[in-house]
């Protein structure tokens, strides 16, 4: 069912009684070409592709919970491509490129929104080190801007900007920037898929793997019976080691949790994402008028999806640092996501030393915003053994090699940021 | 959390402050024996259980102990710590 104005007249003339599931909520054939382990958002826009570019329609998506169940609909929505190295900035933008015309594609509201993302400086190093990452993000044709203290002010005017310790001198800013609806990427993903004959399984844990004599997977073992496959994709962020320790592979990854708060409703207020240059706070507001924001992991291994206190009070002080009026709002829910943080704070999207199985893992932070080039380098790897163009740089081995991703100098620990 | 100081007692975890994984050992370092590979595994690679995990902790506003605290990393339960320097636990 195709949505359109004139499907919701249709419907609405019909007492909205016509319309059926999204997806077809599939049971596991004996075998397919392509088994992508993990239903969040990156599984699902690789199965996607793979049947929309690449034409590999015969592809079954295992899912342990449900859509959307996950880090999925565990994160802050942001969407934005400001990243400075050669090895990630084209991935991100491409990805941006992508959420600017994932609705059309997907024919499903994303709510892609491109109110913009300010990032604050707060000094004159900072604002060297912006303005660095400003012109390296132009070098790679992606626009942005860098605003001094007085064009901040028209935007936010309601920030902090003569702090005694953190004074506001200006921020950078990339307009194209901004937040998607997380649960409707996902929803929307899975719907297109489905309709391009994907089988999405859900409630369906892979329990091991099926090796043949020389060692390469050829199918996973299920809760729901074995899947036989000719090549396996793990697309498990946050339970990664986990799932790939059943394959007998150890991975340069520590799961960490991150915890995400929302406020009451109210109305407008933040026009986009503002980021705290001199603390870990990122904020913006939804549709629905609530304050979304978020600060560090909560620093300690963990599959936890909650987090402690010390995290929920340091990233209340960032937000009270920088915009003091938000001290009277309530906040009203708080959750944690678990976080495949890397060892270099970089993504891997690459073929493992298992023939057969293919890893889109390591995303630490920043997994949403990546969701649909995630899915559409995985699935150009899946189809041709090759990564694609823009993902070159995300190897597995790159830690062996000395080719880490050094976007921040992070790493898997907070401490370490 | 609260983590079962052996020096101090149960403390605050935010009087901590945490080093990771208890279980990778500093190979060996002398110029001589061609180690790349076991420094690789030492720095980057993790067994990142999803259940019982021994990891170090450093009582940094108590009494700056490391400790060696067995910690579940479903449901934050601590089952124990002990004065890293007493050695590796069994």
């Amino acid at each position: 069912m195709r949505y359109s104005i004139l499907q919701l007249a249709r419907q609405a003339l019909g007492r909205h009684r016509g319309w059926g599931p999204a997806w077809r909520d599939a049971s596991p054939r004996d075998g397919y070409d392509i088994v992508i382990v993990g239903g969040g958002g990156h599984g699902l826009a690789a199965a996607y592709y793979l049947a929309k570019v690449h034409g590999i329609t015969n592809v079954a998506l295992v899912e342990r919970g449900w859509i959307g169940g996950g880090n999925a609909g565990r994160n802050t929505t942001i969407i934005r491509s400001n990243y400075a190295l050669p090895g990630n900035e084209p991935f991100y933008e491409w990805s941006m490129k992508l959420w600017e015309g994932l609705e059309q594609d997907l024919n499903y509201n994303a709510m892609v929104s491109q109110r913009g993302v300010l990032n604050l400086f707060h000094s004159d190093p900072q604002r060297d080190a912006y303005a660095r990452r400003g012109n390296a993000m132009r070098l790679h044709g992606v626009d942005c801007d860098l605003l001094d203290a007085d064009a901040v002010r028209k935007m936010a005017p309601f920030l902090d900007f003569d702090n005694a310790r953190f004074p506001i001198q200006g921020g950078l800013l990339q307009a194209r920037g901004g937040t998607a609806r997380h649960d409707a990427v996902n929803w929307g993903y899975a719907r297109a898929a489905s309709a391009l004959g994907v089988d999405i399984i859900q409630n369906c844990e892979v329990t091991g793997f099926v090796r043949d004599n020389a060692g390469a997977v050829t199918g996973v073992e299920t809760s729901r019976g074995t899947i036989r496959a000719g090549k396996v994709g793990l697309a498990v962020a946050g339970m990664t080691s986990h799932v790939a320790a059943k394959a007998g592979l150890r991975l340069p990854i520590e799961s960490h949790v991150l915890q995400a708060f929302v406020s009451e409703g109210l109305k407008p207020l933040i026009p986009g994402v503002i980021t705290f240059g001199a603390g870990h706070f990122y904020i913006s507001q939804s549709d629905k008028g609530g304050l979304v924001f978020g600060g560090d992991i909560d620093g300690y291994n963990s599959y936890a999806q909650r987090g402690n206190l010390p995290v929920v009070e340091d990233v209340c002080e960032g937000g009270m640092a920088l915009m003091p009026m938000i001290g009277r709002v309530r906040m009203l829910r708080s959750w944690g996501g678990v976080m495949d943080m890397s060892m270099d704070g970089s993504p891997i999207i690459d073929r493992t030393p298992i023939d057969g199985l293919y890893l889109n893992a390591g995303w630490c932070y920043g997994g949403f915003k990546a969701t649909p080039a995630s899915g559409w380098c995985f699935a150009h790897l899946l189809a041709n053994d090759a990564p694609h163009e823009t993902a070159t740089a995300y190897r597995l081995d790159r830690f062996r090699t000395g080719h880490m991703i050094d976007e921040k100098g992070a790493g898997a620990q907070a401490n370490l940021h | 959390m609260r983590i079962p100081c052996p020096y101090c007692g149960s403390r605050d975890s935010r009087e901590f402050v945490y080093r990771g994984d208890a279980a990778p050992v500093r190979p060996a370092s002398d110029l001589a024996s061609d180690n790349a590979d076991a420094m690789f595994d030492y720095l980057y690679l993790r067994d990142n259980p999803a259940g019982q995990f021994e990891d170090l902790w450093y009582h940094a506003q108590g009494c700056r102990n490391w400790l060696r605290v067995t910690r579940d990393t479903i449901t934050h339960d601590i089952a124990g710590a002990v004065l890293a320097r007493s050695g590796r636990a069994a």
